[in-house]
């Protein structure tokens, strides 16, 4: 009722709104140029690419495309790892983020809270290309530090890290974690020392232990920063970490099989084997699949939880 | 000061009462400072084996490999790059203009549509959300996008390729609307119309100035996003003169030759023997570490922003 009356009353056109228009040009352009009309480009899954007819020009083959995608392995294994990562990303560094932001928050000291929070935020302001090299500086088959310690003691040490799948799903949740964990259990932190101390008063009034308080009034209050932070990783469920997957791993081929997902699988198909039609049938699936993924967390958080979704 | 800050103070403050009152454990409290400092050198140690192994000599390189402790200290991984770095100077240029050029445009940019769409009475604010917040959920990932920019806006290899395609981020404009809904009172827009002045008015007079704080979280994300960015160098970017400091890293990681062939000396026959002798792996480190100087240096000033901004990102309407 009140929507519909401020709706009569508002006037579509006015003169005085003429300079909204002119400052929202630019982003419309923008949006419209980068975002919608990629978006269009997608019709690329369908098509057979020529380079001389352009992605509206080329013709349309059907689902040919996504046959030679499905009928490969490959769909199922980047699929398969994509997920597997993302899940295992996300329940890890959520366990340890709030661990952590528990912990820093309970310190008696000030200062050292302070400090290591600084150190714990370093990581996420360094570039995948950064940590890459860090991690050669570790992994390298000559001179690694991995490789030096197993020398010292007494091994022969001469593994190429880079070839070996084993240690691979560990060193690629460890290094995520490593990179992404603490920036986030500094937000978390911040969250935590907003909540006003009244609660807390009275739950000691109330004989509350330290741990009854931690669940029944700092993780209630975390709640909220969680859950968008859910949703928007699982809207991100089938994006792989490009720089992670790519370029930490050096792109050895050895390692497809544990490293490979949808993200560096598109790049190789456009970049490297030059297989658009694969590659943008991949890159169709990643989108439509990915934006039901986020559309299914969504509902599924305004079920359990209204106040909490993001639209 | 503004409100944010207010109230940022005022919970510190409570905070501390709390502690008072009802402190941990003299024994619990080191448990968790073992095993927080613990996590904090695991964090920090890698970094501090790059640095090592920047200082390393060669032959300490050679002989025992990256470790912590040395045979020898040098700094010839240093001297080398000023020898053989203009293509690190090049690359630290364009990394500047990019970081400070693209920021400054997308900053204003954004905060123009964040304006726009955060005007109530506008009669399409909300498709204009919409419009924006649409492409947070939905993209034409990475093929489609590549073909467009480079077949049909050929942009490729051009300084446009690193400042038109990171221009907006949707979810900026969103916290900066968030923040313009919440820490502007309404009453000043509704004083300013009363006195006649237009939107641009406002936007510039009003708006600009109050939104320090929301415009400094957005422009360092920016800024450091920027900084840090290596992929759109590594897709669209051949011609040296525009390779950014982290694809330029990236090169390196495969090898130091991208430094050497782009280097003056690589003219002369002298220039070339002494190119062959020089080491790589203390070259290479040397070169990360002078690429994240700046920004390691400068986090811990700005690292409230970088917070802010996420928990404002988190609230909601």
């Amino acid at each position: 009722m009140k929507r519909r009356q401020e709706r009569t009353r508002r006037k579509i056109f006015r003169k005085q709104d003429i300079p909204l228009y002119i400052m929202a040009f630019p982003t419309v352009i923008w949006l419209i140029c980068f975002c919608y009309l990629p978006m269009g480009g997608l019709v690329l899954a369908f098509k057979d690419y020529k380079v001389q007819k352009g992605i509206f020009g080329s013709d349309f083959v059907g689902f040919k495309n996504f046959e030679f995608l499905f009928t490969t392995t490959d769909a199922f294994i980047i699929t398969r790892n994509t997920i597997l990562y993302n899940v295992v990303f996300i329940a890890l560094n959520l366990f340890l983020a709030v661990g952590l932001a528990l912990m820093l928050s309970e310190l008696h000291s000030r200062l050292l809270a302070k400090s290591l929070q600084t150190v714990f935020m370093m990581p996420s302001f360094l570039s995948w290309a950064v940590v890459t090299i860090i991690v050669t500086a570790f992994l390298d088959r000559n001179n690694g530090f991995v490789n030096q310690v197993i020398r010292m003691l007494g091994g022969k040490g001469m593994t190429d890290w880079y070839l070996v799948i084993e240690p691979w799903p560990f060193l690629l949740v460890f290094i995520n974690a490593w990179k992404n964990v603490g920036f986030q259990a500094v937000v978390y932190l911040a969250v935590i020392s907003g909540i006003s101390s009244d609660y807390y008063e009275a739950a000691v009034l109330d004989g509350a232990s330290r741990l009854q308080q931690a669940r029944y009034i700092t993780l209630p209050h975390l709640r909220f920063i969680i859950v968008i932070n859910m949703i928007m990783a699982m809207g991100g469920i089938f994006r792989g970490d490009f720089g992670l997957f790519y370029n930490v791993t050096g792109n050895s081929g050895a390692l497809y099989r544990v490293t490979d997902v949808l993200d560096t699988y598109i790049y190789r198909g456009l970049m490297n084997l030059g297989n658009i039609g694969m590659s943008s049938a991949a890159g169709f699936y990643q989108s439509v699949v990915g934006f039901v993924a986020i559309l299914a967390a969504n509902k599924v958080v305004s079920k359990i939880d209204p106040d909490s979704a993001m639209f | 000061m503004d409100r944010q800050e207010k109230s940022r103070k005022y919970s510190e403050r409570a905070g501390k009462n709390r502690k008072k009152l009802n402190r941990l454990s003299t024994k619990w409290n080191l448990a968790f400072s073992v095993i927080l400092i613990f996590t904090a050198l695991v964090t920090f140690l890698p970094l501090v084996l790059v640095i090592v192994i920047s200082f390393s000599s060669t032959d300490s390189i050679n002989r025992a490999g990256y470790t912590f402790f040395p045979q020898g200290w040098s700094l010839e991984g240093y001297a080398y790059l000023l020898k053989i770095g203009e293509q690190m100077v090049k690359s630290y240029r364009i990394t500047i203009i990019y970081s400070v050029v693209g920021t400054a445009m997308g900053v204003l940019v954004m905060m123009l549509y964040a304006y726009v769409i955060s005007q109530k009475d506008f009669w399409c604010h909300r498709q204009l959300t919409w419009f924006l917040f649409f492409t947070m959920l939905f993209g034409g990932g990475l093929v489609s996008s590549y073909i467009i920019n480079v077949r049909y806006f050929h942009l490729k290899d051009t300084i446009w390729i690193l400042l038109l395609p990171g221009l907006v981020g949707a979810s900026n404009v969103i916290i900066l609307k968030t923040f313009l809904r919440t820490s502007i009172p309404e009453a000043l827009f509704d004083a300013a119309k009363i006195d006649g002045a237009g939107h641009f008015t406002i936007f510039f007079r009003v708006v600009m100035p109050l939104s320090k704080a929301g415009i400094a979280t957005v422009a360092l994300f920016n800024f450091v996003g920027k900084w840090n960015d290596w992929f759109t160098g590594m897709l669209y970017i051949e011609n040296p003169n525009l390779v950014p400091l982290q694809t330029l890293l990236l090169k390196l990681q495969g090898s130091v030759d991208y430094l050497k062939t782009n280097s003056g000396l690589s003219g002369t026959p002298d220039g070339l023997r002494m190119l062959k002798t020089i080491p790589t792996t203390n070259l290479r480190m040397a070169c990360t570490l002078v690429a994240i100087l700046p920004i390691l240096f400068a986090y811990p000033f700005f690292q409230r922003y970088f917070v802010n901004g996420m928990t404002m990102g988190s609230i909601k309407e």
